[in-house]
């Protein structure tokens, strides 16, 4: 199988440049395994990886022209020759390895963590099964920055529009019921760039591997906010 | 150019589950803690634990802690320590409960409790019926818990140093660890970081085997550096395989679905762990499951054109269950092994999955450097999580208690640290001869000219391991692995480095990962080679009994000879009687 893949070392190269490379595809390969093939062939070719199965979320790549997993994407399912490039939009460090600080500082920007006013009880905090379904769909995320890279938004405005991740992270947190700061929460999320720069263009819903929905958990931010104003 | 120097309280090496545990203990006591991790924290492996952990919450059937205490005493095949089991056990409750107020999402029971479920060699009443003591978010627990401890320690401000590798301890003359040497992996820079105390918290090294359910990050970093410091790890024969990763791949198929009332079958259809663990059945414990595998696999009665896995049979359940419960598991059969268990069995195998054995520690995380039953622990060194052993799981760990590990250990060592830190406020003196040291082995990989590849060495390595240390071991087969890895040791001082930059460089941390593989590989053979006798996950059939007489005993291995030794099992709880070694079935 032909494999065309972006290279760039920042002490050799002076711009960029894509190298062809061929992989015996076996039944049942990942673009990982092709990835991790073409690096024994070559040993300068740099990306990141780790567990293999979708859920640490290091491989990000963009293939093809879309953002995706590369250890849960088939070979079976790309076009040759197959296109491998670094997320759109990032600084790139090396090859296909991206500067994703701005996607982490976003992410910490919405206040990741369970706020409790009320003291703590001795035992768990009561939730009901119909209260923790609310999280499902949110909680899921593995941060690999599949959507956000994917989202004009984001690439116009990526230090003052949070981007489709922090979004759905900030949704997670006002959809729990234990969390008790959804008027912070709420209020940091005002202004015309944080929230309100996501025009639905839904880039991020395509993107996402784990199958979640970035542009509704924005839009039920939303439509919280409209309640709230009324 | 002067190596740059950075002085913290506390350096913690490693962000899964036990390092951000402890770091987020001594942030919320203001310490200076730096958190070093080789790839962003929530990367970490905790992120792929499925199931669940362990605590005696009595939600969904009666449980205490003693009951669970009992079950991880016999599930060690009497090998681990029951004052760190006690110890444990009882502060699985607490921990349980700080996790969920920290923001875990929990599954749910319809009273709002927390979801339990069943796993493997749980019991209620010491030995009696099945007990549910696994809590879940579905089947996504490790990562529903370690985004939340990363979560926590952004609130609480850790200082982190993402894709920073570390290279090897750094020691005085008296073998006090003084910090680390670290590379910044973005830029090949190398950085000294000074600490008053260090934590490993790196995690396991299932690397060193073929077929695994470990990341490509498993490569026994910390148990190596240990070794290198001269300071031994114990028990490492014992490695778990886990009975059911997706035949051929290695990824894991949790045992919540056996939890849930999934069954493993074999080519004739027939439920065999009925004949291996009539009670227990598919919930027996890990290592006799395992083996039971193997044994069909090997009697010819595998599935598939070459008869060499089992199936996992899911489709008699409700899809509602599968959809709610396992939904992750779902998704990964679908993508690794094409098949949708709604409808067909999942083609199972067993994969290397989990080392029992790690650096020797004291419950309270402090690490012991001796075989001495009285010894003393190494002032200002901690370990916790799997490249640590407590040892609360001896031969065999039970399924959730991993998590729980990391959790109470990473918590422990974390007070530790603030009680340690306090009575010695101050740095000691640099050894600025062991900083060359380290410095050195960072620059041997900058030899230019012809040689092995890492890739190659890997591969010949992680073979030989799968070939010569496996589920069933005998003598001669690993006596050969022994000189095997000894042989590939040897070959290290020929591979060589195409790329020699400094941004971003993998081929240079890949063969520093090689080095530690190599280094720890050696530890497990060597004592495997040793122990004649079968015990939990250490299964010879030239020694097929447990000899409680001879080999109730812990194996300690230094790297310096390949040097073995061994020290007594502290059988000896805390505050109740002490559980007798007793034949293990299920």
């Amino acid at each position: 199988m032909k494999f065309s893949v972006y290279r760039y070392n920042p002490e050799t190269d002076n711009e960029p440049y894509m190298q062809a490379f061929e992989v015996e595809a076996r039944q049942g390969m990942m673009l990982r395994d092709a990835l991790m093939a073409i690096q024994e062939q070559d040993e300068s070719f740099t990306f990141r990886h780790s567990c293999g199965e979708g859920v640490c979320g290091s491989d990000g790549v963009n293939v093809n022209g879309s953002n995706k997993l590369a250890c849960i994407t088939p070979l079976s399912e790309l076009k040759e020759t197959v296109e491998v490039r670094p997320f759109p939009g990032r600084p790139v460090i090396r090859d296909l390895v991206v500067d994703m600080s701005q996607f982490y500082a976003q992410y910490k920007q919405v206040d990741p963590w369970l706020i409790r006013k009320e003291p703590l009880p001795e035992q768990e905090i009561l939730q009901s099964p119909e209260e923790r379904d609310k999280l499902d769909g949110l909680y899921e995320c593995i941060m690999c920055g599949c959507c956000s890279t994917a989202c004009p938004s984001f690439w116009w405005n990526p230090d003052k529009f949070l981007g489709p991740q922090a979004l759905l992270s900030a949704c997670r947190f006002l959809a729990d019921s234990r969390d008790q700061a959804s008027e912070e929460r709420l209020n940091s999320l005002e202004g015309p760039y944080k929230l309100f720069r996501c025009h639905t263009i839904m880039n991020c819903v395509e993107a996402c591997p784990k199958g979640l929905n970035p542009t509704k958990a924005i839009g039920h931010i939303k439509e919280i906010m409209l309640k709230d104003a009324i | 150019m002067a190596l740059e120097k950075q002085r913290f309280d506390t350096l913690i090496l490693g962000a899964g589950g036990a390092g951000l545990n402890a770091a987020l203990q001594l942030a919320n006591a203001n310490l200076k803690v730096a958190v070093v991790s080789k790839v962003f924290p929530t990367r970490s492996h905790t992120v792929a634990a499925q199931g669940g952990v362990n605590a005696a919450l009595a939600n969904v059937l009666p449980d205490n802690w003693h009951w669970h205490m009992f079950d991880t005493v016999k599930g060690s095949d009497y090998l681990g320590d029951q004052d760190a089991i006690e110890y444990m056990c009882r502060e699985a409750i607490p921990t349980v409960y700080e996790l969920e107020h920290s923001g875990v999402p929990f599954s749910r029971l319809d009273n709002g409790k927390i979801y339990q479920r069943a796993f493997g060699g749980q019991s209620q009443n010491f030995g009696g019926d099945q007990a549910a003591r696994t809590c879940a978010a579905a089947d996504r627990t490790g990562h529903a818990i370690l985004h939340t401890l990363y979560q926590q320690n952004i609130r609480a401000k850790t200082h982190f140093f993402d894709e920073y590798f570390a290279v090897d301890l750094i020691q005085d003359q008296e073998g006090i660890i003084l910090g680390a040497l670290v590379l910044d992996i973005a830029t090949g820079e190398p950085l000294l970081i000074e600490a008053k105390t260090t934590l490993l918290a790196t995690g396991g090294c299932g690397q060193v085997f073929r077929t695994t359910s470990n990341a490509h990050i498993n490569t026994g970093d910390g148990k190596a550096m240990i070794l290198r410091a001269g300071l031994p790890l114990m028990d490492m024969e014992f490695f778990q395989f886990h009975p059911t990763g997706i035949a051929g791949k290695g990824m894991l198929i949790t045992e919540g679905v056996r939890g849930e009332g999934g069954y493993l079958i074999n080519k004739d259809g027939e439920r065999f762990m009925e004949k291996y663990a009539p009670n227990a059945k598919d919930l027996a414990s890990r290592d006799v499951v395992a083996r039971s595998i193997v044994t069909e696999v090997r009697e010819g009665r595998g599935c598939g054109p070459e008869a060499d896995h089992v199936m996992l049979k899911v489709n008699h359940l409700d899809e509602a269950v599968i959809a709610k419960r396992l939904p992750g598991i779902r998704e990964s059969s679908k993508i690794f092994a094409g098949v949708d268990p709604v409808k067909d069995p999942i083609p199972v195998f067993p994969t290397a999955h989990y080392v029992m054995g790690g650096i020797p520690t004291d419950r309270f995380g402090r690490v012991m450097p001796t075989s001495d039953d009285d010894g003393d622990h190494l002032p200002g060194l901690y370990a916790a999580g799997e490249c640590a052993c407590a040892s609360v799981h001896g031969a065999n760990r039970l399924g959730g208690n991993s998590l729980l590990d990391i959790l109470v250990f990473g918590r422990l060592a974390g007070k530790s640290i603030i009680d340690y830190v306090r009575d010695n406020p101050s740095h000691r003196p640099l050894d600025e001869a062991n900083v060359e040291w380290a410095m050195g082995r960072l620059g041997r990989w900058d030899n230019k000219g012809d040689g092995i590849t890492v890739s190659d060495l890997r591969k010949e390595f992680r073979k030989t391991m799968e070939d010569h240390a496996g589920v069933f071991r005998v003598e001669e087969m690993m006596r050969e692995g022994v000189e095997k890895v000894r042989a590939i040791r040897e070959k290290l001082a020929d591979v060589r480095l195409t790329d020699h930059s400094s941004t971003f460089n993998t081929n240079r941390t890949e063969a520093l990962e090689l080095e530690n593989m190599i280094d720890v590989g050696l530890s497990i053979a060597t004592s495997a080679l040793h122990r004649k006798e079968s015990r939990g996950a250490h299964s010879r059939p030239d020694y097929p009994k447990r000899d409680d007489a001879e080999w109730m005993k812990h194996t300690l291995y230094w790297q310096e000879g390949d040097k073995l030794d061994y020290k007594g099992v502290r059988s000896q709880p805390l505050t109740v009687e002490s559980f007798p070694p007793k034949e293990r079935v299920y």
